[in-house]
């Protein structure tokens, strides 16, 4: 019998994975790719308890739809950027793109 | 079955379909016109504004749960969206003639300017943590993309893609703390969560987490230690214009959200919450003050010094009254107009070719031009909160409420902060005053908006600092509906 | 039967969302990450969430990482050299991590899931009607505000993609 705790379990493990990749890529298509792990993982809590809680008002699979068209808008303008970047800086390694101090 | 919306519901969004409108006609107005004659795209968002504003005043009596409560009207949305339309005309008199100094002048920047503003008014008014979030990316994307709107800058590209690693970064955070109070509560409704939490446990570990998360990626957003440390270079990299908008926007867009999740969804975990803001207040007005210190760039010393501001905000909230939420709008009101006006002075010393952002290049300006250094000073004096400036005001407000609200010892934290910070704004009016050389870089390059900009400022800083009954009356009566 | 099938999706989408971190070559990321969005596009056909799924594949698995795979290609990107670790971040993030893991372990052992009011979309009625025609009429009643507002996001997207990426003639 799959429960809630599962589906939360796995949601949990992989915000985790996405935001470990956040922080340690250094490669900002990676890090881009690590940020929508952290929105999947966000997507499956949402769809997991609007299947399970009693409301059952769907507002979590329509919160979910909203999520993943904002992150196409996001990726579209992430990878601009990036393209725009590499063109100045022959190279999308934030390591690299360090003309100011952090 | 009901209708989906009525036509209150129409009525209370009229400001932001105005907007919104305004700005896809300045998109085609800029296909239309030659290039050159771009300002002409500029002074037309002026006149959206300006619309916008009568269908602010318009619908202003309009009282409403719009939209299934995605949407509410009241006087709390009024006073954030007043003052975010003043943000969006003071951001657009500043870049007019920036842009083409610069050589970017394209009716885009204009028309993403007011998107925006369309996003921070949506974010004010949200009901639900749904239209938070639309609200919220509308205006983080359209700002990514104006952080990077120099392209062949470097400096530019490096900020545009660092906001946009730790804003989307911030996005997921704040998300996964939303999925939690969903889970939690059953809806998405901010009222409707309160009303669930009120009859729970609040011993939930889940719930404690979904606040720390909620918190945490608001900080982001705020930019509150230990969350800002993509700031100062997403500060210095972007177009001067820029940072001043989003220097002030984004920020009292998110002190908006702020309030409303933290009041309206989960007033039952005060006690926690007060802790938690209360460490970050103290962490970030010390660091943002003491880092400032060491900055050789003036945006970069406004960045750690908009830093140290968000930590006098938070002194309101902890103190958690309506005098300390009060506070907070009015602080948030003067900080508007003394940071813009700060910025607007980088500006005006910003020539082709020239970045005049360092704070040597303020150094003889007083003999240069005397009302020029005359006016950076009224700015940095209002920053630091001395009468009779806005700034004295604003964070005599805010400390009072919290000596009022018990914390004493915050307070005398903050006024040791504000002594600590007089040093380096007061290190600034000394390299304008004590230097005898004008820097090669204190090549003027004024116009008119730009002065009307920084006219607006300084007039408005002096009439709170010397007469702030109104205004404070003002954010006084902004507060129904939310506590 | 149906928790088998819960465990191999589950396993994949982790080994896979592991792999997608792990990974130098940009290229074998992306097509990890495409591989955990299938899986999940799975679990969600499990929690009955069709239209989800569906989108899940068309948009995100198929719109999204097309569009990262494009771009990996055409910047030509070398492997990542040395991965390192960097630095200031780790106490906070390390403290954030803990945070979340003891959070999920409270709603896992405590139960501690809240009832909220029962809505009008039981997940019978839901079967009954079809997933993908009550997330229709939702979009279209409770959600219409936040529904048009997205195109105000996609909007600002082209607009924004286009400023920044093409390069003008003048």
């Amino acid at each position: 019998m799959i429960t809630l705790s599962h589906y939360l379990a796995l949601g949990a493990i992989l915000f985790i994975i996405g935001m470990f990749g956040v922080l340690t890529r250094r490669n900002a298509i990676g890090i881009l790719m690590s940020i929508e792990l952290m929105l999947n993982a966000v997507n499956l809590n949402f769809v997991a308890f609007s299947r399970y809680l009693p409301p059952g008002a769907l507002t979590g699979q329509v919160f979910a739809i909203f999520v993943i068209t904002v992150a196409a808008a996001e990726a579209a303008v992430g990878l601009a950027i990036v393209l725009g970047l590499f063109r100045n800086f022959r190279t999308v390694n934030v390591d690299e793109i360090n003309l100011m101090k952090w | 079955m009901s209708p989906p919306f009525t036509i209150n519901d129409l009525w209370a969004i009229s400001p932001e379909m105005v907007l919104t409108t305004a700005a896809i006609i300045l998109l085609i107005l800029d296909f239309l016109l030659p290039p050159g004659r771009r300002a002409v795209v500029g002074y037309t968002g002026l006149l959206g504004i300006g619309a916008t504003f009568a269908a602010l005043g318009a619908s202003a009596g309009v009282r409403a749960e719009a939209f299934s409560g995605m949407y509410l009207s009241d006087p709390f949305t009024l006073f954030f969206k007043t003052i975010f339309l003043l943000i969006a005309a003071l951001i657009i008199l500043i870049s007019l003639n920036y842009l083409s100094v610069e050589g970017v002048d394209q009716g885009e920047y204009y028309a993403l300017v007011l998107f925006a503003t369309v996003g921070m008014m949506i974010m004010a008014a949200s009901g639900d943590l749904l239209s938070l979030y639309i609200g919220l990316e509308t205006m983080s994307l359209s700002i990514y993309v104006l952080a990077g709107f120099l392209r062949k800058d470097r400096r530019s590209n490096e900020a545009a893609l660092k906001y946009l690693l730790m804003g989307a970064f911030s996005s997921g955070i704040l998300l996964y703390g939303m999925t939690l109070l969903y889970g939690l509560s059953g809806s998405t409704n901010l009222k409707a969560i309160s009303r669930t939490l009120a009859a729970q446990d609040l011993h939930n570990p889940a719930l404690t987490l979904a606040m720390i998360l909620l918190a945490a990626g608001f900080g982001f957003k705020i930019a509150t230690v230990p969350f800002h440390m993509y700031l100062p270079d997403a500060y210095e990299g972007a177009p001067t214009s820029v940072t001043a908008f989003m220097s002030v926007g984004p920020k009292a867009a998110g002190f908006a959200v702020l309030l409303r999740v933290f009041l309206l969804a989960i007033p039952s975990l005060q006690g926690s919450w007060v802790q938690l803001f209360y460490v970050l207040s103290v962490l970030t007005m010390t660091v943002g003050n003491v880092v400032a210190i060491a900055q050789k760039n003036i945006k970069r010393m406004l960045a750690y010094s908009s830093i140290a501001h968000v930590g006098y905000l938070l002194i309101g909230l902890v103190a958690g009254s309506p005098l300390g939420i009060s506070a907070i709008l009015l602080y948030l009101l003067v900080y508007i107009l003394m940071n813009v006006g700060a910025f607007a002075m980088v500006i005006l010393l910003c020539r082709q070719g020239l970045r005049g952002d360092q704070i040597e290049d303020f150094s003889g300006l007083a003999q240069k031009s005397p009302l020029a250094a005359a006016t950076m000073l009224i700015f940095l004096l209002s920053l630091a909160g001395i009468p009779p400036t806005g700034g004295f005001v604003a964070k005599f407000y805010v400390f009072g409420a919290a000596i009022k609200a018990g914390y004493v010892l915050l307070a005398v934290i903050a006024v040791v902060n504000t002594a600590i910070s007089l040093f380096y704004y007061m290190r600034v009016a000394m390299v304008m005053y004590m230097r005898e050389e004008p820097s090669p870089i204190t090549a003027l390059s004024p116009s008119r908006p730009l002065h009307w900009a920084l006219a607006i400022a300084i007039l408005g800083i002096l009439i709170i600092g010397v007469y702030p009954g109104p205004f404070l009356g003002w954010a006084w009566v902004s507060l129904t509906g939310l506590l | 039967m149906e928790l088998g099938l819960f465990i191999v999706l589950a396993l994949v989408a982790m080994a896979s969302a592991i792999a997608v971190i792990i990974q130098r070559n940009p290229v074998y990321s992306a097509l990890y990450l495409i591989l955990t969005f299938l899986s999940l596009a799975g679990l969600y056909l499990q929690l009955q969430a069709q239209f989800i799924a569906a989108i899940q594949v068309i948009v995100y698995a198929g719109a999204i990482m097309v569009l990262f795979l494009f771009v990996i290609m055409l910047l030509d990107l070398r492997k990542e050299e040395q991965r390192a670790v960097k630095g200031g971040y780790q106490l906070l993030i390390g403290l954030l991590l803990a945070a979340i893991l003891l959070g999920e372990l409270g709603l896992v052992f405590g139960g501690g899931v809240l009832k909220g009011v029962p809505g009008e979309f039981s997940p019978e009625k839901v079967s009954a009607l079809g997933n993908t025609q009550v997330v229709g009429r939702l979009l279209f009643t409770d959600f219409l505000l936040p529904f048009e507002l997205t195109s105000v996001i996609l909007l600002v997207a082209i607009v924004g993609a286009i400023v920044l990426a093409k390069r003008r003639l003048d």
